[in-house]
């Protein structure tokens, strides 16, 4: 059955997580390293830009009292050697422009002396960065006041910004992506312990009540825990509730006893004829009673034994016939032949003989149960491929259509047995032996005509 | 009143097409062709003579298409188109600083085509000027004055030579006015960041009585007649072209110090109307060294495209904004007042053709 799924999905919560930290991260370092290049871009036109003004006025001279402006060829060189932008200058002396490009805008009162002043303009329709640089002289004794501007379109350094941009972007995508592909491997592996103990609770068969020991991250440790603490109050209860049937099987059989006892005994003194009918009714009740809390009674002992085996040598030959010997009495009363086939004298096996008997005592009291009057029952023991086969055969009505597996369920029932009182125990103590010895069984029609051989195969 | 009239409307009928403006055109040919629709307007520094194969090769190649060519002098072509604003769809010139100045002031517009993206970098700039020819400077010299002398290798040696032969020479140099010829301007300035033998080369020009010309052809006319002895700073396509015509008088001398390699270059003007017109034509023109018969014909050492092989380029003056530098007015007053010095001429340094330039 699954559970209800209401507060979603762990794994797409902690993916949708780490995917938008990733693209946090991919956003901050595209917007950081664009930033960086455009500064770069803009700091490496703003000292090329004054390199160049500076050469300019450094060049500045005065020659028999007059001033000289010679603009070295380097100047443009510079400017020109980092982007085909376009440059533009003007210089002006004592507020009057001498040379270069008289309507670039240019303030020469905003200039300080040697101080490089930057400032954005727009000329020819395009924008400019331009920068002014001061120079101060003396002209047979006139100071002369002398401001170079010498300007640049920008658009070569936009472009090189731009092509920071695109490459950060496409970094910080890549990033981004591999990121996304981190974040998936990143959750699945992080939920992989979790799915691990939800596993290994899966493969545990229904009997399996030990607690889980496998190591487990701390995070899942207290669910764990939960669980073995879970599990261990489910056996106790188990336990308990075993124990209740044995005690209470255990006080049925000696009131049940003296029923019987009483009823055999005003059974001879009565000659009534429906007192004695309905005492045969009350003793043919009280030994269904007893066979089921017998039955009961085994189930528990199997159950506690098995899971405290005694193994020791045993002689298979002489166990069976001190069963059949057991038996015989019973058999008799309804006129059943219970034969041992004829083999070999001792075959020796590593069992718990009190759970073996116990098992072998259940299919025999079935066989005798379900079989008519005047039938033969068949107990043989051999060895086909190295195990030991010990076979029961009857000649009654078999098991009908249920599968094996479900006919060895506690108190589970064959389909056409409506008409004859039994549990449905005896099956389940015999396969929980043969389960407990590694052994098999197996339920088959019999091969000489109607009814069935159950059969428990051992290993040697 | 009637004579004003007439001549209003004489002047409207032969000046249709330039209104109001004040730059001055050598020559104007119309290539038309019948059934022709678009219109090409191209100003050029090349004379007719080699570009005609060039334009007919063109109009085969691209049909439908009429071709104005106008021929003026360097200065005159960035007058028009810097401070006139004219109407061309293509500015050819030889004058690299020019052009520089001219997409430097946005006054032409970029272009792109796979053909321009094969051009090597050294040879466009901002994707708005394309060069499309080598044409280095070369010294002529008469064979007849340099019988009994030599052939000077380097600057130095002709120095030697002519000063130990005043005789020969006296009178008989020529070289580029560089007041009024925007080339010869160029070649002079990048001769003066070269090398410091260049002013001295100057001094004894100066002390035996330079020629000066605005053009080559001229110069080489003078050399092939035998008036000049040696022509100094002549563009070589253009020697050469002539001197395969026949004569034999002049011969053509490289020099092994160094030489000056000036590119031609195309751009589209602002005011261009026809820009795809001008973008084929660009493109072909780069393409030219895909045609040997145009080269050869032209006269125009074309430019390869990368991947047809590759070139030495140390030579070619470099196509950039520096080469603004000697296009400042106080630097350029500054030359031409040392060169006009050196040269021992009389009168202004500041010449006519600056104040065209710069004001």
């Amino acid at each position: 059955m699954m559970p209800r799924v209401s507060s979603g999905s762990i794994r797409l919560r902690l993916t949708t997580q780490l995917v938008v930290v990733a693209a946090v991260l991919s956003i901050v370092f595209v917007y950081s390293v664009w930033s960086v290049g455009k500064n770069t871009a803009e700091t490496t036109q703003d000292k090329v830009l004054s390199a160049a003004a500076a050469s300019i006025a450094d060049a500045l001279r005065t020659e028999r009292g007059e001033l000289v402006v010679d603009i070295p060829y380097s100047t443009f060189s510079m400017l020109e050697a980092i982007s085909d932008d376009r440059i533009f200058y003007r210089i002006i002396v004592n507020g009057t422009t001498v040379t270069g490009y008289e309507d670039l805008p240019a303030d020469p009162s905003l200039v300080d002396s040697r101080v490089p002043h930057f400032s954005n303009n727009v000329f020819v329709g395009e924008d400019v960065r331009t920068v002014a640089v001061k120079r101060s002289f003396s002209a047979l004794g006139v100071p002369v006041d002398v401001v170079v501007f010498v300007a640049q379109t920008r658009a070569g350094y936009t472009r090189i910004a731009s092509d920071v941009l695109s490459v950060a972007a496409w970094v910080g995508s890549g990033f981004f992506l591999f990121a996304i592909v981190l974040c998936l491997v990143a959750s699945q592996s992080a939920l992989r312990p979790l799915r691990e103990v939800a596993r290994a609770v899966e493969r545990r068969g229904p009997e399996d009540l030990r607690p889980m020991r496998q190591l487990t991250p701390v995070e899942i440790a207290p669910l764990v825990s939960a669980l073995n603490g879970f599990i261990s109050r489910l056996e106790s209860s188990l336990i308990r509730a075993e124990e209740f049937i044995a005690d209470a099987a255990h006080c049925l059989r000696t009131p049940l006893a003296m029923i019987r006892t009483n009823a055999e005994i005003a059974l001879r003194t009565t000659r009534s004829t429906p007192s004695r009918q309905a005492l045969r009714e009350i003793l043919k009740a009280a030994d269904e009673s007893s066979r089921s809390t017998g039955q009961l009674l085994d189930h528990a002992t199997v159950t506690f034994r098995s899971d405290n085996m005694k193994v020791e040598r045993v002689d298979v030959v002489s166990l069976v016939a001190d069963t059949i010997d057991r038996f015989e009495p019973v058999a008799e009363m309804k006129g059943i032949k219970l034969l041992s086939t004829p083999g070999r004298t001792t075959v020796d096996c590593r069992a718990d003989p009190v759970l073996l008997r116990s098992a072998l005592g259940n299919i025999i009291d079935n066989a005798i149960k379900y079989s008519p009057a005047d039938s033969v029952i068949r107990v043989s023991t051999d060895l086909p491929l190295d195990r030991i086969r010990i076979s029961v055969c009857d000649q009654g009505r078999g098991f009908g259509e249920k599968s094996c597996e479900m006919l060895t369920g506690r108190f589970t029932r064959g389909d056409n047995v409506e008409d004859i009182i039994g549990s449905g125990l005896g099956l389940t103590i015999v396969a929980k032996v043969v389960d407990s010895h590694q052994g098999e069984l197996c339920i088959a029609s019999n091969p000489e005509g109607a009814g069935t051989c159950v059969s428990i195969i051992l290993p040697h | 009143m009637r004579i004003d009239h007439l001549a209003a409307l004489t002047a409207a009928f032969v000046f249709p097409l330039f209104p109001a403006w004040s730059f001055e055109i050598e020559l104007e040919r119309n290539f038309t062709r019948p059934g022709n629709q678009e219109q090409l307007d191209i100003i050029s520094t090349a004379d007719l003579g080699p570009f005609t194969p060039i334009i007919s090769a063109f109009q085969d190649e691209n049909p439908g298409i009429d071709i104005r060519y106008v021929v003026a002098s360097s200065v005159e072509l960035f007058k028009a188109l810097h401070a006139e604003n004219a109407s061309f769809d293509l500015a050819i010139s030889s004058a690299m600083d020019l052009q520089i100045k001219l997409a430097n002031d946005g006054k032409s517009v970029p272009y792109t085509s796979a053909t321009t993206s094969r051009l090597p970098g050294w040879a466009k700039w901002r994707n708005e000027v394309f060069a499309f020819t080598r044409e280095p400077a070369v010294l002529l010299i008469s064979r007849k004055a340099f019988s009994a002398l030599p052939v000077p290798r380097t600057r130095i040696e002709l120095i030697e030579l002519v000063r130990s032969h005043p005789d020969v020479f006296r009178d008989r140099v020529g070289t580029y006015d560089v007041r009024s010829s925007g080339l010869g301007y160029l070649f002079a300035t990048q001769d003066s960041r070269n090398s410091e033998v260049y002013w001295r080369l100057t001094e004894v020009f100066g002390q035996l009585g330079s020629r000066l010309y605005c053009c080559s052809a001229e110069m080489i006319a003078d050399v092939e007649n035998g008036t000049l002895a040696l022509a100094y700073n002549v563009l070589g396509s253009y020697a050469q072209r002539e001197l395969s015509d026949g004569g034999g008088n002049a011969q053509l001398v490289t020099f092994e110090d160094y030489y000056n390699v000036m590119l031609r270059t195309a751009l589209i003007p602002a005011s261009a109307t026809n820009v795809s017109g001008a973008g084929r034509m660009i493109d072909f023109l780069l393409r030219l060294d895909l045609r040997p018969d145009l080269v050869e014909r032209s006269g125009f050492p074309a430019i390869p495209l990368s991947g047809s092989g590759g070139l030495d380029n140390t030579n070619s003056i470099h196509l950039g904004p520096s080469l603004l530098v000697f296009l400042d007015k106080l630097k350029r007053r500054k030359f031409l007042e040392y060169w006009s010095s050196s040269l021992r001429l009389d009168g202004e340094p500041g010449d006519r053709a600056e104040q065209r330039i710069l004001e």
